[in-house]
């Protein structure tokens, strides 16, 4: 499983930063990017669901 | 003064929120519009729009073609020909439009990174235990006046490094802004005119040239957009919106969920039992409690789900009825602490996502986290005396609590 966060639509809210450290960071500017390219380790794919189904700009997407 | 308004009588054609029954309640009125009217119409302050379903909401949110964001808080007074025009605004970034509006809040962005805002969490639960301190001999006291409204405040003056004994003065400034908006094009004309607020900021502007310091103020001096300083007026109009948002807003939100919390044992019982589930809360009484209606002037004349829309017209862009729409959440009037998808909208949604989000939901977390902490149990000492602001900032002014 990936995650990947679509720059064009994220406006900053950090929900994902919030749930899911593991698998998301944000910049300065509160920019949200996904950490090891995307890819979720085992035990943190609820983590990823979560993250999708919190954030307000649907800016994140995930593949199997 | 405030000029004395007409009852309202049809809510899908005559629709005001500084009317008292919108004030005390207005879920059921967004529930029926959504039902009959979603994209209501109203005659008064020289015409008002209101979309309350969340697709609506989003939809011009997301549109700055057809909406300004010129001015945000609706009232008689239209920005005038004197005024700053768009894409700058009063009120830089909220109040301009793109592109400007990029430039000016990449400016401000890094100073409220959750990183930059972490490192306010210990002085904010410092205060917040402090204020819980002041109370401990009483068993009553007013959780809005003597807890809520104190944090945001002196968490935003030090962040500005304006003087802490200014509260007073700050809160007056408040009221002016966001809950005086019933007064007259004449009224609120003369209020700006009366230029205390610019003078206020002007004496801390020339303090701070005078005598940089590590704080915000500084760093709007110290800013610089294409390799120029911000003018006065912009450095000015930012200073006034980071204390006006900061403020009655995030007091607002920790007001609604205490508020909450004092009705709902089940939920403030196993917020003191489960420490962890304090982050997915605050988000969903933010989702049902979102303090924030923000406005839109339309900039050109075109049609809007049917409705069609006149430049000049103001439309009340209401994040709080988006996150109460059935349609997008379910069981959307229902307070689930545990929700576990919530898309919600309290902190807008496009380019103009508040600033101040991280803040404003650390400060919600803290002041929740170290009241549950020490008051687990405690009710509305009367319900019928709880008060509830006027205008686009909703939340409770006073909460008489009692501590069980």
């Amino acid at each position: 499983m990936r995650v990947h966060v679509d720059r064009e639509k994220c406006q900053g809210h950090n929900r994902c930063y919030a749930l899911a450290p593991e698998l998301f960071d944000v910049d300065d500017l509160g920019n949200a990017f996904e950490l090891n390219d995307g890819l979720v380790s085992e035990g943190l794919e609820d983590k990823a669901r979560r993250a999708v189904a919190n954030c307000p700009e649907y800016a994140i997407s995930i593949s199997e | 003064m405030t000029t004395e308004r007409a009852r309202v009588a049809d809510w899908a054609t005559d629709f005001d929120h500084t009317d008292p029954e919108w004030i005390a309640d207005p879920y059921p009125i967004w529930d029926e519009l959504r039902a009959t009217c979603p994209v209501a119409h109203s005659d008064r302050y020289g015409g008002t729009w209101l979309p309350v379903r969340h697709e609506d909401v989003a939809a011009v949110a997301y549109d700055t073609e057809h909406f300004t964001s010129r001015s945000v808080v609706v009232s008689e007074l239209r920005p005038g020909p004197d005024d700053l025009p768009a894409p700058i605004g009063l009120a830089p970034p909220i109040t301009s439009d793109p592109p400007f509006h990029a430039m000016a809040r990449r400016l401000l962005l890094p100073a409220f990174s959750p990183k930059r805002i972490a490192a306010l969490e210990p002085f904010t639960r410092q205060l917040c235990g402090e204020l819980l301190d002041a109370v401990a001999t009483r068993k009553e006291f007013d959780a809005a006046v003597e807890y809520a409204q104190h944090i945001p405040l002196r968490v935003i003056v030090r962040m500005l490094g304006f003087p802490q004994e200014d509260a007073d003065v700050f809160r007056r400034f408040i009221r002016m802004v966001l809950e005086d908006v019933g007064q007259s094009a004449e009224e609120r004309q003369a209020q700006v005119d009366d230029g205390e607020l610019d003078d206020y900021m002007n004496a801390r502007i020339a303090e701070h040239l005078d005598n940089p310091q590590d704080d915000l103020t500084t760093f709007l001096l110290d800013a610089e957009l294409d390799g120029n300083k911000l003018a006065p007026d912009h450095v000015r109009g930012t200073m006034v919106l980071l204390m006006i948002a900061g403020i009655d807003t995030t007091w607002s939100a920790i007001g609604a969920s205490l508020w909450h919390l004092a009705q709902n044992p089940v939920d403030r019982r196993r917020l003191a039992a489960e420490p962890d589930l304090m982050a997915t809360a605050i988000e969903e009484l933010l989702r049902a409690y979102a303090p924030v209606t923000m406005a839109r002037l339309v900039a050109n004349d075109f049609e809007f789900k049917g409705r069609r829309m006149r430049e000049g017209d103001w439309l009340l862009l209401s994040f709080p009825a988006a996150n109460r729409d059935p349609g997008f959440f379910p069981d959307a009037d229902k307070v689930q602490i545990d929700r576990a998808e919530n898309r919600h909208a309290a902190f807008g949604l496009g380019i103009h996502r508040c600033i101040g989000s991280n803040l404003a939901r650390m400060e919600l977390r803290v002041a929740l986290e170290e009241w549950v902490k020490r008051y687990p149990d405690f009710e509305l000492a009367n319900p019928t005396e709880v008060t509830w602001s006027a205008g686009q900032v909703r939340g409770p002014r006073s909460i008489p609590v009692r501590i069980l």
